[in-house]
């Protein structure tokens, strides 16, 4: 039973759960983005690719400048231009969404492998450059457990689960989030209301630039202070999935993250824990326990959840009835 | 000209909400609206009748601001206007009752009606007012006795609901022209009656309605006056009361046009089609086919009246081979086909005209020809040692489309670039012609959904004449006319189960949309309840 005690010794442990809100925060920021993009009918799985130019980006931008902040902000800007071409091929040519989001990824990491020589002068990872400084709550260190969760934690995760917020009233409460759901459900029904079914889709498409480059910065600067190649690692994809079992909602999305994070934060503390002895090839193994929860739970979820209906449906005015 | 152009129009202006002068509109290869004036007055119910392709989607469209016109100018009580988009005719109080409802379905009915037009809090500028969003459309629904859910998701409600939002959302814009383009389409005889009583009302509180239908009987029903329009130009406007169906109909077509079939007295013959206490499910699982049993015998249509998704459907689809049957038999000639794949079935002889011509009536991607052989092409002469033989296949298609009155002659055509009047009739000419094998018996879906009145005529002539050659026919439509036309025996059907068989003379059409919404009939409930 060394499994079992293994894995309560990890859920007794804070490091887990901080463990899980790190893992999970550049999901929340880029599932946030899915939603973004798809509520308005755009597919976007390029979130992967603009992750990964933001992270090369915002550490590019520190190096540079020496803030760190200035990076972020670099690399959203950035990831917002980048994202732009997604959104021009699919909303003013009805292009193949999933082909120009490939695209991207594609591009992206060709652009982050190609430029790692002229700027940092070698390949495959940069030295620390610097990062975001940690937000330390001094009155809630001194709590036990607590405390070593949420003492000292990176800005990224407060913002994660404010940007959730935001995007839920944005989208819930307000005229534009009331018209993007519409525009990404029933295009036509919009644009007889005179709704710019163009302009809608462009924001949702760049709102979701934003929120992946957030993601990718924190990957970076946000957490290691440095950049790695292909460091973003699938989760672009993770972050779909957790869109989808989310049910395409800002809190559904923050709960299926939150599920991956956890996956993540076991596979780090299992394959560092002394309790089980399993030799040195075999632990990789455990890096797949991420991807082995998203196929379960999107096998299991993924038929019960309800797209946007013109998701990925290009809009056209017809020409003649 | 048609009759009724003499009319006087002199100098159409202060009275009427409505000037569409000389508009013209050209589409790739087709002149939609050839110098068409289309006149309102303001506070009448103005019908605008034609056959499909006539351009009156095209002229609404651009007095509604989705379409620019090429050339032509309009008023809009008395102010010439431009519009470049829906919103600028939203703006000047014009308001359109879709064919096809424009409604968000996850969103509720408030949400469906605020879009576009929502109000804000008066603090939090930004921040829907949903309570106030939700008491407007309470009171507009209140004043014009349009009885909705405004919490309920649209996903969640009747058709008929459906249209009545429709209707609010135009309300809430500040409409006072309102455009109802085919709205009685998808309705029950008594939602059609409801729905006239709203457009009364409305009339009344001082709006003007434009008013697009291919139902000469409601034109006659509701309206003050008529435009009627052909080939994209008007061909007649006059009064209602000067008018009747018949003139309408020849306007509309430009010849003298059957409105009624002509049908002999039915002799049938021997039993073809039995089906005995079948239930089927739907998509999601449910029960849509409750313990239906029913017969079609040679020579004779029987048809299946009911309000749309009642599980007509799922019937047909049980009966073709293309669902599972629950429970039940389905016997043809006395031969079990239960659950036979589609391909024995219709070796068997029971031929499908289904209801969605483009899904499964043809592949809009192939040629006539080929579509007019689809399910016979491993038969002889199409096919032979497992290869197509071309000359055999075209010839066959050439003589059907000259049989069937196919237009145009064209067999090289792509099935997708035909009008649904002439895909409809390839769709009935490959499955009732009786090579190379006969057709015995066919179950035929909506055959004239969205065709016109000339190609309703055909299919309606083809259809009574098949019969009288002996050919069965089990016809599903939600065209209760249709039905009434057409029909031997009638079969009402309600939720998926029979409310009862009726004989089309010995009944009221009343009667029978009384039972498509769920009333049994008096004997049939009594045998009913002693069945159980």
């Amino acid at each position: 039973m060394n499994w079992l005690e293994a894995i309560l010794a990890i859920l007794v442990n804070p490091i887990f759960y901080q463990l899980t809100l790190l893992a999970a925060t550049p999901l929340i920021f880029a599932s946030l983005g899915g939603v973004f993009s798809e509520i308005t009918g755009v597919v976007n799985i390029a979130l992967e690719g603009i992750m990964l130019m933001a992270a090369f980006n915002s550490v590019v931008f520190t190096y540079l400048t020496g803030n760190a902040w200035f990076g972020v902000l670099m690399a959203v800007i950035i990831g917002v231009g980048f994202t732009w071409f997604h959104a021009w091929a699919s909303i003013r040519w009805a292009a193949n969404q999933i082909v120009s989001a490939a695209a991207l990824i594609i591009i992206a990491q060709g652009v982050t492998g190609f430029l790692m020589i002229p700027i940092f002068g070698h390949p495959g990872q940069t030295d620390f450059i610097g990062r975001v400084s940690p937000v330390r709550l001094e009155f809630i260190r001194e709590v036990p457990f607590v405390g070593r969760i949420f003492g000292s934690l990176s800005p990224f995760v407060y913002m994660a689960f404010i940007a959730v917020a935001v995007t839920w009233i944005l989208l819930y409460r307000t005229p534009l989030g009331l018209r993007m759901r519409a525009v990404g459900e029933n295009p036509e029904a919009a644009d007889t209301l005179g709704i710019s079914v163009r302009k809608i889709r462009y924001f949702g498409v760049l709102m979701s630039g934003a929120m992946a480059s957030l993601a990718g910065a924190f990957l970076s600067t946000g957490e290691l202070g440095r950049f790695i190649e292909m460091m973003t690692h699938g989760r672009g994809f993770i972050a779909l999935a957790a869109m989808i079992i989310g049910n395409w909602n800002p809190v559904g999305a923050l709960g299926a993250s939150l599920l991956f994070g956890a996956s993540e934060a076991m596979n780090l503390q299992l394959q560092s824990s002394t309790i089980i002895t399993v030799s040195a090839n075999v632990k990789p193994l455990f890096n797949v326990i991420p991807f082995i929860v998203t196929l379960v739970v999107v096998g299991g979820f993924v038929g019960k959840t309800r797209p946007p209906a013109a998701s990925g449906v290009p809009y056209e005015k017809e020409s003649k009835n | 000209m048609a009759p009724g152009t003499a009319e006087s129009e002199a100098a159409p202006g202060k009275d009427h909400a409505i000037v569409m002068k000389a508009i013209t509109k050209q589409f790739p290869g087709v002149l939609a609206n050839d110098h068409v004036d289309f006149f309102v007055k303001r506070g009448e119910i103005h019908a605008l009748v034609g056959e499909n392709g006539a351009g009156k989607s095209t002229l609404v469209n651009q007095l509604y601001g989705f379409h620019l016109p090429d050339d032509g100018k309009i008023f809009i009580n008395g102010e010439e206007v431009f519009f470049r988009s829906p919103k600028d005719a939203i703006r000047k109080n014009i308001g359109m009752v879709h064919q096809h409802f424009m409604l968000v379905d996850n969103q509720t009915v408030t949400e469906n009606v605020i879009l576009g037009s929502e109000i804000n809090l008066p603090v939090l500028k930004g921040f829907l007012d949903r309570k106030k969003a939700r008491n407007t459309l309470v009171s507009l629904s209140k004043q014009y006795g349009l009885v909705v859910n405004p919490d309920a998701f649209i996903e969640d409600i009747p058709v008929g609901m459906q249209q009545r939002v429709e209707i609010i959302k135009t309300l809430y814009r500040g409409a006072d022209i309102l455009i109802f383009d085919e709205p009685t389409a998808v309705l029950t005889p008594q939602e059609t009656e409801e729905l006239f009583k709203v457009m009364r009302l409305l009339k009344e509180g001082g709006k003007t309605i434009v008013f697009i239908t291919h139902k000469l009987n409601e034109v006659m029903a509701i309206t003050d006056r008529v435009t009627v329009m052909r080939l994209g130009k008007v061909t007649g406007r006059v009064d209602t009361k000067d008018t009747n169906p018949r003139q309408l109909a020849n306007m509309m077509v430009g010849r003298e046009v059957l409105l009624r079939v002509e049908k002999k007295e039915h002799e049938p013959g021997d039993l073809l089609l039995e089906v005995n206490k079948l239930s089927v499910h739907d998509n999601r699982g449910l029960q849509a086919v409750k313990d239906v049993s029913l017969s079609v015998k040679e020579g004779e249509i029987v048809g299946i009246a009911g309000v749309a998704g009642n599980g007509q459907s799922e019937l047909v689809e049980a009966i073709t081979g293309l669902r599972k049957v629950g429970s039940g038999k389905i016997r043809m000639s006395g031969v079990d086909i239960t659950d036979l794949s589609t391909w024995e079935i219709r070796e068997i002889g029971l031929n499908h005209v289904p209801e969605d011509r483009l899904k499964r009536g043809l592949i809009t991607k192939y040629p006539v020809y080929f579509n007019s052989i689809l399910g016979k092409h491993k038969d002889e002469p199409f096919s032979k040692d497992g290869f197509l033989m071309l000359k055999n296949i075209r010839d066959y298609a050439k003589d059907l489309v000259e049989r069937y009155d196919v237009r145009p002659r064209n067999i090289n055509q792509l099935g997708g670039n035909l009008s649904g009047g002439n895909q409809q009739k390839l769709i009935v000419a490959r499955e009732l012609d009786d090579k190379p094998r006969p057709s015995r018996c066919v179950v035929v879906a909506q055959p004239t959904r969205g065709l016109d009145i000339g190609a309703i005529e055909f299919i309606h002539k083809t259809l009574i004449s098949m019969r009288d050659q002996g050919i069965g026919i089990l016809l599903v439509s939600m065209e209760l006319d249709e039905i009434f036309s057409l029909s031997d025996r009638i079969i009402v059907i309600y939720e998926g189960e029979i409310m009862g068989e009726v004989k089309p003379d010995e009944i009221t059409k009343e009667e029978v949309g009384l039972m498509m919404a769920g009333q049994r009939k008096a004997e049939e409930a009594v045998k009913w309840s002693d069945e159980r």
